[in-house]
This record gives C-alpha cells, structure tokens and sequence, in this order.
C-alpha cells in the first residue's frame, strides 16, 4: 500500500511541500509539477530535506514541467528524477492512492 | 421567478429560492406557499420554523434525510418520518419547506 | 450496494482567504449522502478553520464555521486535528470550537467528533485511506 504525492506549488511560497514530506511514507513517491519543480533544485533552502527523503522516498519531476521553467536536469538534486506524462500516468497506476499537496 | 408581497418584489432565482435571505416574513412564506399549492397550516409552520432555527444554529439547509432524523429528535417519530413530512410538503420536505422559509436548497440534496 | 471505501477529505487552508475550505465543507456534506467512511483532516492553516469566535460580518461573506457543529447529523463524525499544525500556530485545543456527536451505537451519548493526533499519526491515517480528496 503506497501513495503518489503531488505537489504544484513553489516550496518558496507555500509550505506544501514540506508538509508533503513530513506526511509521506517509506515507500511512497513525490511527484513535482507546476511550480512544484522548484522543489527538486540543488543549493535551495529545502535541498536538504529533499535529498534526505530521496532514500527512502522516490521523488520525481515532470520534466515538461522542468523544461518550461528552465530547469537543467544538472541542477536538479541527485536522486531527483524526470518523467514525462506517460511516467505521470504510470505512477499514478502503480500507487493505491494520490494525494494532492495543493 | 420573483415573488409579489403586498405590493413589495422579492427576488428568487429560477426555482423560486429567495435571492436575499433577509428579505424573507412570513407574509411571504404564505405566497411562497401559494405559488407551490400548499395552503400553511400549524404543522406545516413547525416545520418550517425548524429548519429556520437550524438554518440559524447551523449556518445550513440539512438534506431531506438529516431534516427528517433532526425533526424525529426533537419532535418524535410520529412527525419525523418520511411519510408526514411527504405529505406535507409531497415536492420534498427539504427542498420545499427550505424555498417557503427563505433559505437556499440545501446541501447535500441528491 | 457497493462497499463502503475510506474518504479521507484533507484541509490545510485557512478559512477566508481562499474558497478552499467551504468547498471542502461543501464536497462533505454533499458527499455525505453516499454512505462511505469518511474521515476529515485539518492540517497546516487548515486547523485555523476550526477556531472559535469567528465573526465574518465585516467582510461580507458567510461565517460557516458553525456548520462543522452539524456534521454529526450527516454521520460524519471523524475531525482529525494535527497537534503539531496547532503548536506552530500557538493554538491550543482550547481556542477550536466544540464539535460533536451523538453515538448511535451507544445510546445516543454525546462524543466528541475532534480528535488532536500527531504528525506521525496522521501520515498513518493518511497511508490508511481508499481515497484522498484535498483542499
């Protein structure tokens, strides 16, 4: 039993994602789109949470998302990856539920 | 669907739900009730009057099935049940009694 | 009939600045006529929806914090409140109002709906869940 956790907005505006990673469960995984992305940068003030939730955790971009915004897939944490929409869909498949962080 | 109180227009969206809920007296519960072919009687204001009190206590409208277990407490199961209260408001006695209280349709009515 | 699934309504939004919180109330209350296990969560801002005194006559809109006091008459009888969210926010289960309800199982006595748990607890009951709709 695992959940998709979505997450769309900026950690730099709204605590969203935070609370997100506080919440989530070994075993889950963290989607980031929209301003979400934001979330999977190195050198931010959030990078450490992230990178230490990516152990047990998997954690994803949308890498359209990514794109739009600029994001080099070098600035992104280690253990931060992009999927497309299909990689979208296929998560959200594998897990038992989704649970948006809006 | 507006409605005409002694010469004074109250406005009512198109199911005949009054737009302001100060506008509502109870003059205009008895024309409401007219425009729905139900003449008000004593039972008819305990009811209304309920759901006016729990409207005022609860910020709601309830759905037909909690307004039916609500009226059964407070006024015993010879009153809640399905069949008074469908035979004094046969067009549901959520919907209807809330339009001829001046409250909105309520909530969670399916 | 179908079964009965576990709905778990998540609120991390304060009360005003946004329609989040009265549509969640909203999507409860309708969603309530279907006879599913429904659970609500107050986490973040969204415990600030459960706090007393709220008087919204100066800004025009409806104060609905008094409809969480009717949820027990739509059976819905699960208010999980984070302990953590209230101490960031220097709330204490004092400052939220009081919401119950009435136990048919157990004569009708009356039981309190709001339930303080942990974080960890409530990422438990989060991980427990069919479905969860946020807001």
């Amino acid at each position: 039993m695992s959940t998709l956790h979505t997450v769309n907005k900026s950690p730099f505006a709204t605590g969203a994602l935070v609370s997100c990673l506080d919440h989530c469960k070994d075993g889950d995984a963290i989607l980031m789109i929209e301003d979400g992305v934001y979330g999977g940068l190195t050198g931010t003030t959030v990078a450490d949470r992230v990178q230490q939730k990516a152990g047990s955790v998997a954690i994803f971009v949308l890498s359209p998302d990514a794109d739009a915004r600029g994001l080099a897939t070098d600035r992104l944490l280690a253990g931060v990856n992009g999927v497309d929409y299909d990689g979208f869909v296929d998560l959200v498949a594998d897990h038992d539920r989704t649970q948006a962080w809006l | 669907m507006d409605y005409d109180v002694n010469g004074t227009t109250i406005a009512a969206d198109e199911e005949g739900y009054i737009t302001n809920l100060a506008d509502w007296t109870p003059d205009l519960a008895g024309v409401i009730a007219k425009a729905e072919n139900i003449e008000m009687d004593d039972e008819r204001w305990e009811v209304v009057n309920f759901l006016r009190d729990y409207y005022d206590e609860y910020q709601i409208a309830p759905a037909v099935r909690v307004l039916i277990k609500s009226v059964k407490k407070s006024m015993g199961p010879e009153k809640g049940n399905n069949k008074y209260m469908y035979e004094l408001f046969p067009y549901g006695p959520a919907k209807q009694a809330c339009k001829i209280a001046g409250l909105p349709k309520p909530t969670g009515c399916v | 009939m179908s079964e009965v699934k576990k709905f778990l309504y998540v609120n991390r939004k304060a009360p005003y600045g946004t329609i989040y919180a009265l549509e969640a109330l909203e999507v409860v209350l309708i969603g309530a006529a279907f006879d599913q296990d429904v659970s609500l969560a107050f986490l973040d801002d969204g415990v600030f929806q459960l706090t007393k005194g709220q008087n919204t006559d100066g800004i025009g809109v409806k104060n609905f914090s008094p409809t969480f006091r009717a949820l027990g008459d739509y059976e819905v009888t699960k208010l999980f409140v984070e302990q953590e969210s209230l101490d960031e926010r220097g709330l204490t289960t004092d400052d939220l109002q009081e919401v119950t309800y009435e136990d048919e199982d157990d004569d009708w006595a009356e039981k309190p709906s709001i339930r303080v748990v942990s974080r960890a607890e409530m990422a438990d009951i989060m991980a427990n869940q069919d479905v969860v709709l946020s807001f």
